[in-house]
């Protein structure tokens, strides 16, 4: 069963073709990732997946929802978060904050809800609050829900991001570079992450460049070069693909 | 009269933080200064005085004074969060990522029409709004503040209370906190920005009518050109605060309701409008990004 189908998606920035027919499908449950050389349009893939930028040409269809140029919350609400190569996170709200509100489109009662503060309202606001600590867990963070997310060592940022990714109920979670600027033990606890998400049945997919990373744990792999999909496979059909090795020329990734 | 003075302040202050907070609500989200919301107090004002000279007309008012105060500030307060809403709709949203020179002149172009707009409907003469309040109250320090300026603080107090409750409290509030730090990322994780973006408009619209109200009832005189110093002043307040921050505006606007009052009361009225510029001035050279902003943010 596949959770996403990609076709023919195209991104054309005046004239700069970032993304170029791109077709791909991606398993329910699997871990797949997008490598390629900068520039590739990796990103610029995520964007379209997200709804930042809105493809010139293609479909997205998420569990047979076309969901290509929607609204970027209205494709969280359909089950699909991310997180940025660059951290973003709310910095003046603290880590506990952060995950909360992302749980805000998950959430019944409105307005006078709030203000009534009544039974019912207190009782999803401690329910929210718990499964916001699960998610603390899930990426070991719990015991930093109070601090400011600003102070957070950049490792645990990140850490972070998925935390408040996950917060949003996802099916499918874009990872943009987890592991980027991370050393070889924190590179580790990222891997540990994405495991995990994959046995909360979680589709997960991301851009990396470690390629420790990419065929240590990925099921499938897509190679993106100059904006087109020149591979897709099985990490050891990957290793050996002249195409892919050609696009990587002068660099042995694999070693 | 320094009591006489602080009393006097603190009522002008509290009508400048009312229309601050639209002034920095606006720029938390938008980055935007949004030039047309002094014109939207200025509707108030004229709302304030259409409608309860209706209510008047229809006896309302002699049958009951306060119900028919509550009804005109409520009816002007949504009028006014309507034409705040259509602002943002046909000027700004547009406009929204456009170089951020075109939402400003847009601004300026909505300021400039809403004030023609109502000297073309209403005339370029003042108009007046019926005094309602008896001219007794209380004396303190030797100072006497009327009924009415103590319903102006009051009531000021109460709404800004009451917002400061809604943004830290309830979702709505997280939302609006989230998207100003991050529009983009407010997105991606399921807040429908444009509903922020209205509600922000609708909230700080809302209080520009009020305080637009309060002060026809205060002076009495309303014209369609008050929005324009009424609207650098809040500004003036909203900056000095620290534009951005909901505290600062409270803060900014009572702290130049003192001032102008004091300095107009020590040194000489005549140069009434210039202290509220001259303490910019200087707290802009000592705190650059205003009173209650921790330093220059590099805003992501």
């Amino acid at each position: 069963m596949h959770i996403l189908e990609v076709r023919d998606i195209t991104k054309h920035f005046s004239g700069i073709k970032a993304v170029e027919d791109v077709s791909f499908r991606v398993k329910e449950g699997a871990v797949a990732s997008i490598i390629g050389p900068n520039g590739a349009g990796k990103t610029t893939l995520f964007n379209c997946l997200t709804g930042l930028t809105k493809p010139t040409k293609g479909s997205i269809f998420l569990s047979g929802n076309n969901i290509s140029g929607l609204a970027p919350h209205r494709i969280v609400g359909f089950g699909i978060a991310r997180t940025f190569q660059n951290i973003r996170l709310f910095r003046e709200m603290t880590v506990l904050e952060n995950v909360l509100v992302s749980q805000h489109l998950r959430i019944r009662s409105g307005m006078v809800g709030a203000v009534i503060r009544g039974r019912e309202f207190i009782r999803e606001e401690r329910e929210i609050r718990d499964r916001a600590f699960e998610y603390l867990e899930l990426v070991g963070l719990e015991d930093a829900a109070d601090l400011p997310s600003l102070n957070l060592p950049y490792g645990d940022q990140r850490r972070l991001e998925i935390a408040r990714a996950l917060a949003t109920e996802p099916k499918i979670l874009l990872l943009d570079e987890p592991t980027a600027g991370m050393n070889p033990q924190e590179t580790l606890g990222i891997m540990e992450i994405i495991k995990r998400l994959q046995g909360l049945g979680k589709t997960v997919i991301f851009i990396e460049h470690d390629m420790r990373v990419v065929m240590g744990i990925s099921e499938a792999i897509i190679v993106l070069d100059h904006g087109v999909k020149i591979a897709e496979g099985s990490p050891d059909s990957i290793k050996n693909d002249p195409l892919v090795i050609e696009a990587y020329i002068g660099r042995n990734i694999f070693a | 009269m320094f009591f006489q003075q602080f009393i006097n302040g603190l009522t002008v202050g509290s009508v400048y933080a009312l229309i601050a907070l639209g002034y920095t609500m606006v720029y938390g989200i938008l980055e935007l200064i949004n030039f047309a919301h002094g014109e939207i107090y200025m509707l108030g004002a004229y709302l304030g005085i259409i409608f309860f000279g209706f209510f008047t007309l229809t006896g309302l008012t002699s049958y009951s004074l306060s119900l028919s105060l509550a009804l005109t500030i409520i009816l002007s307060t949504a009028f006014c969060s309507a034409y705040g809403m259509t602002v943002e709709r046909i000027a700004y949203r547009p406009l929204r990522n456009a170089p951020r020179l075109s939402p400003l002149i847009s601004a300026i172009g909505m300021s400039i029409f809403l004030q023609n707009y109502v000297m073309l409907t209403q005339g370029a003469t003042d108009k007046v709004f019926p005094h309602i309040f008896s001219t007794g109250g209380f004396t303190l320090f030797g100072a006497t503040a009327t009924h009415l300026q103590t319903v102006i603080i009051l009531f000021s107090l109460v709404l800004m209370v009451s917002l400061h409750l809604f943004i830290r409290r309830t979702r709505m509030g997280k939302a609006m906190r989230a998207t100003a730090q991050d529009r983009i990322m407010a997105s991606l994780v399921g807040i429908n920005v444009d509903t922020v973006i209205i509600v922000t408009f609708v909230i700080g619209s809302g209080l520009a009518a009020v305080a637009g109200i309060m002060v026809a009832m205060y002076y009495g005189l309303v014209n369609y050109s008050i929005g324009y110093m009424a609207g650098i002043k809040a500004f003036t307040a909203a900056v000095l605060g620290g534009i951005g921050s909901i505290p600062g505006a409270m803060f900014g606007g009572i702290l130049l309701g003192l001032v102008e009052s004091l300095g107009a009361g020590y040194i000489s009225t005549e140069y009434k409008d210039a202290y509220a510029f001259m303490v910019l001035i200087v707290i802009l050279l000592i705190r650059p990004s205003g009173i209650f902003k921790k330093s220059a943010e590099e805003k992501v």
